[in-house]
């Protein structure tokens, strides 16, 4: 008989669960690989782990790299812009966080 | 149909300039990005935008919008002309906004130019279907219990014609236990479909509801724990409720408003977990009686101090 746990989906935390490569996160992101090289020089996102000499990402990576995008698209930023924006973001996250309203 | 005002959602006089155009949209864009922006509706608001900015920054489609004036009179319903269209061509191929999904009024005015080829999106990757993204509110519960939710999310989809339509669609989904704001879950299989090809996968980025009692910071958890002041003066086990379920908890005499007790691995379930901190504030009962003020006064005989000199009064 068949539980009725069995129908749900189970998920898998992505940030924890995952190490990606570079055509990984290029394809999730929407993005080339000249944009990843961008994103890690302005510290946007940065490399977890090396195996066997490539490059490898936490899933984290991900959320980083679509604000990122979506920002620098939307309103007309420059990549410094919009990591300078995602820190921020971040920074007030934590805040609103703390002590909520 | 409902008519969009697309000059009234931008701010911009109907004689505005492309310049003033870009101006309205770039500082209404900053105020309601759903990136950045906290207000209510900012999603909703920016969505408008996107599709008022899509319309009149291109002449095209803006000179066409101009031929059909004002809008009806309020409380009245709109149609198209029966001439729609003739005389102009779109050749932008496709929205090029930050959102997939118009409004009806934009739809019928300028849906049809936009065949399913000019789609935007993420690029797919050969001989797969396209991944999706999401986002859902739940509540502290599901990833403090791990429980699983029935998630309802809107996906746009290419209908049989390759247009662009929103789909609800329904999910039941297993909650990872421990699962942090900010982090997403990944449903395997659970994206596009690319023909006989496999399909992509849904990402679903999570956020919680305020919890009534605990707020979150990282992965530990804080909670307004109340004592009554002979509990605080005195020192005391009291119960203290923790994710895991109520535990005893050893308030220190002279435990002071503000001070944080540490349950060590008591907050979120994450891996690592978070700790859980009780800060303990000294309450008072709702009324008090004859026989407590008459404590309580000669208590303030008992050790008069000033709580205050620290402020310089």
């Amino acid at each position: 008989m068949a539980s009725s746990a069995e129908r749900f989906l189970a998920g898998e935390i992505f940030e924890e669960s995952t190490s990606l490569s570079v055509a990984d996160l290029c394809r999730i992101c929407g993005i080339d690989e000249r944009q990843i090289e961008e994103l890690l020089e302005e510290g946007v996102i940065s490399v977890t782990a090396i195996e066997t000499s490539e490059r490898r990402f936490s899933g984290a990576a991900v959320r980083r790299t679509r604000i990122a995008v979506r920002l620098q698209r939307d309103l007309g930023i420059n990549l410094p812009g919009a990591a300078l924006a995602l820190d921020l973001l971040e920074e007030i996250e934590q805040l609103r966080r703390r002590r909520p309203v | 149909m409902e008519f969009k005002d697309y000059y009234k959602v931008m701010g911009v006089a109907r004689d505005a300039t492309e310049a003033q155009i870009k101006q309205a949209y770039r500082r209404l864009a900053r105020k309601y990005h759903p990136d950045v922006s906290k207000e209510k509706d900012a999603e909703a608001r920016f969505k408008e935008l996107g599709e008022a900015y899509e319309v009149l920054r291109n002449p095209e489609k803006r000179a066409a919008y101009d031929q059909l004036g004002s809008g009806p009179r309020p409380g009245e319903d709109w149609r198209p002309p029966p001439d729609w269209g003739a005389g102009f061509e779109f050749t932008e191929a496709g929205p090029g906004g930050p959102q997939a999904d118009y409004s009806d009024f934009f739809e019928t005015l300028f849906g049809a130019a936009r065949g399913g080829a000019g789609r935007r999106g993420g690029r797919r990757a050969a001989g797969r279907g396209e991944d999706h993204h999401a986002r859902v509110m739940l509540d502290l519960d599901a990833s403090l219990e791990g429980g699983s939710r029935t998630l309802t999310l809107r996906m746009p989809e290419l209908d049989a014609e390759g247009h662009l339509v929103m789909k609800e669609r329904t999910l039941a989904v297993q909650v990872p236990k421990g699962i942090l704001p900010g982090q997403t879950i990944r449903l395997a299989g659970q994206g596009s479909r690319a023909g006989e090809s496999p399909p992509g996968d849904l990402y679903i980025e999570v956020e919680f509801q305020p919890h009534p009692f605990y707020r979150l910071e990282g992965r530990d958890l804080y909670l307004d724990l109340p004592v009554t002041p002979s509990e605080a003066a005195l020192g005391a086990t009291v119960k203290c409720p923790t994710p895991a379920g109520a535990v005893d908890l050893k308030i220190p005499a002279g435990a002071r408003a503000g001070t944080k007790l540490r349950l060590r691995e008591r907050g979120m379930p994450s891996r690592p977990p978070g700790d859980l901190y009780a800060v303990p504030v000294i309450t008072l009962p709702e009324q008090i009686n004859e026989q407590a003020r008459a404590a309580f006064r000669t208590l303030a005989e008992a050790q008069p101090f000033n709580p205050r000199a620290h402020l310089g009064v």
